[in-house]
């Protein structure tokens, strides 16, 4: 935020912010156009990978029965996404799903985070290549599991064809297959994806927005307190976002597989 | 933001159309994180979760067989002390019997013992009785003699000295009385 204000009040930064915006120039080689390989979205996303490995590994790495405080959390985490989301969604088979759900709902959440931590300020998951290959993930595992399970023609035939009477049933499969095998990977990712890009679009908006106004006009002032207090409360608005998109994703996957292991439609 | 912005897309970007380094990039650290976190972490969660099952369920288990041992013990001790009454109880019938027994002993024997003292008297009475009439009839003889020697005279008593009258007639006497 700051840094933009900077960039800014030297005239760097032009308002309304664009797409643009959200493709940074690259670190190594330093300020080079079009070089994904290392830039600000992937070094957040390695550091986001080390601080979950490192804690996580830290925090269990000698576990105790009677958990320490940071044993307890680290557990706990991972309790709620093992009780609250894979058992509840899937039942007691999903317990072995429980290590790749909380693995992917810890990455979410941490990279969704980074959107509101300073100097951080943007999310990776507001490029959609991030939620695009979480979502390839779940669209492959859903699939894998539910053919393992009733082999390949059960699970079609259990996926495409609902139990309806036989002259509906012309309208129904392409639907089915519509909504459950095409449909189904782009909303997962653009789910994601748009409400992290949204969210840092609006806090550029109205942070910008502030100092447009005051280097426009003085008078404007109290105009750019008001927007930047609406930065303020539309970052606890993207907090809440950040939390229930990582959430999300995570129950959709569940909910995915538990239809791809249910015996009926 | 800084350069790109300041250039007024030049470059445009569409973003919903993910950019391919980002992809790799992005799948190669998520991967790397799967692969640590569910083979080095979140395994050892589960066995940790279930060892605290396995204690929990253990120390119930535990809890109940000390249980079942102390009921055992309990039962064992009421046996033990029922058959330590019903013991004392015979005992103290056959001290009841044994004291009985003595005492009819005692008795018998006592008896016995006066029987034999009333023998005893009985028997020295006999002797004395017998001592007494043999030292009688000496002194009679003599209270006799004596008395018939003053009757009859002293030449009466030569003669009775020789003739030897007194003793046949006591003899006669004696025959008499013990018949």
């Amino acid at each position: 935020m700051f840094g933009q204000a900077n960039v800014l009040a030297q005239g760097q930064a032009e308002f309304p912010p664009s797409v643009g915006d959200f493709y940074l120039p690259s670190i190594l080689p330093w300020g080079a156009e079009n070089s994904y390989w290392f830039t600000k979205i992937t070094a957040m996303v390695w550091v986001a990978v080390g601080i979950l490995i490192i804690f996580f590994l830290v925090s269990y790495r000698n576990p105790q029965l009677v958990p320490t405080k940071k044993q307890w959390f680290a557990e706990s985490i991972y309790g709620f996404v093992r009780n609250n989301i894979a058992v509840d969604m899937i039942g007691h088979a999903g317990v072995r799903f429980a290590p790749y759900f909380t693995t992917l709902f810890c990455f979410i959440l941490l990279t969704n985070f980074f959107a509101i931590v300073p100097f951080f300020q943007i999310s990776p998951n507001s490029h959609i290549a991030f939620p695009a290959f979480l979502a390839v993930i779940s669209y492959v595992m859903f699939n894998y599991v539910g053919i393992r399970h009733h082999g390949f023609v059960k699970y079609f035939k259990n996926s495409l064809v609902p139990p309806a009477p036989w002259f509906i049933l012309p309208l129904l499969i392409p639907i089915e297959l519509f909504s459950t095998f095409i449909v189904r990977p782009f909303s997962l990712a653009v789910r994601l994806f748009a409400n992290m890009f949204a969210g840092h679009m609006l806090l550029l908006v109205f942070t910008l927005g502030g100092f447009a106004m005051i280097s426009a006009n003085a008078w404007l002032a109290p105009v750019s307190v008001l927007s930047w207090t609406m930065t303020i409360a539309l970052t606890f608005l993207e907090f809440l976002v950040i939390c229930l998109q990582a959430y999300v994703f995570t129950v959709l996957t569940a909910s995915y597989v538990q239809g791809a292991l249910a015996d009926e439609h | 933001m800084f350069f790109l912005a300041a250039e007024g897309g030049e470059t445009t970007h569409n973003p919903i159309i993910p950019v391919w380094e980002e992809i790799v990039v992005g799948g190669i650290a998520f991967i790397v994180l799967c692969f640590v976190l569910m083979k080095f972490v979140f395994p050892r969660m589960e066995q940790t979760f279930q060892a605290r099952v396995d204690a929990i369920e253990g120390g119930i288990k535990r809890a109940e067989a000390a249980q079942a041992e102390a009921n055992q013990l309990l039962e064992q001790y009421r046996a033990q002390l029922a058959e330590a009454r019903t013991d004392a109880a015979k005992i103290r019938d056959d001290a009841r019997a044994d004291a009985e027994g003595i005492r009819q002993d005692i008795l018998a024997k006592a008896r016995e013992e006066s029987d034999r003292v009333i023998a005893a008297g009985k028997e020295q009475l006999q002797a004395e009785r017998a001592t007494i009439v043999r030292e009688l009839r000496t002194e009679m003889g003599t209270i006799a003699v004596d008395l018939a020697s003053k009757i009859v005279g002293e030449s009466l008593a030569d003669e009775a000295r020789r003739k030897g009258t007194v003793d046949r007639f006591l003899n006669g006497l004696e025959s008499t009385g013990a018949r």
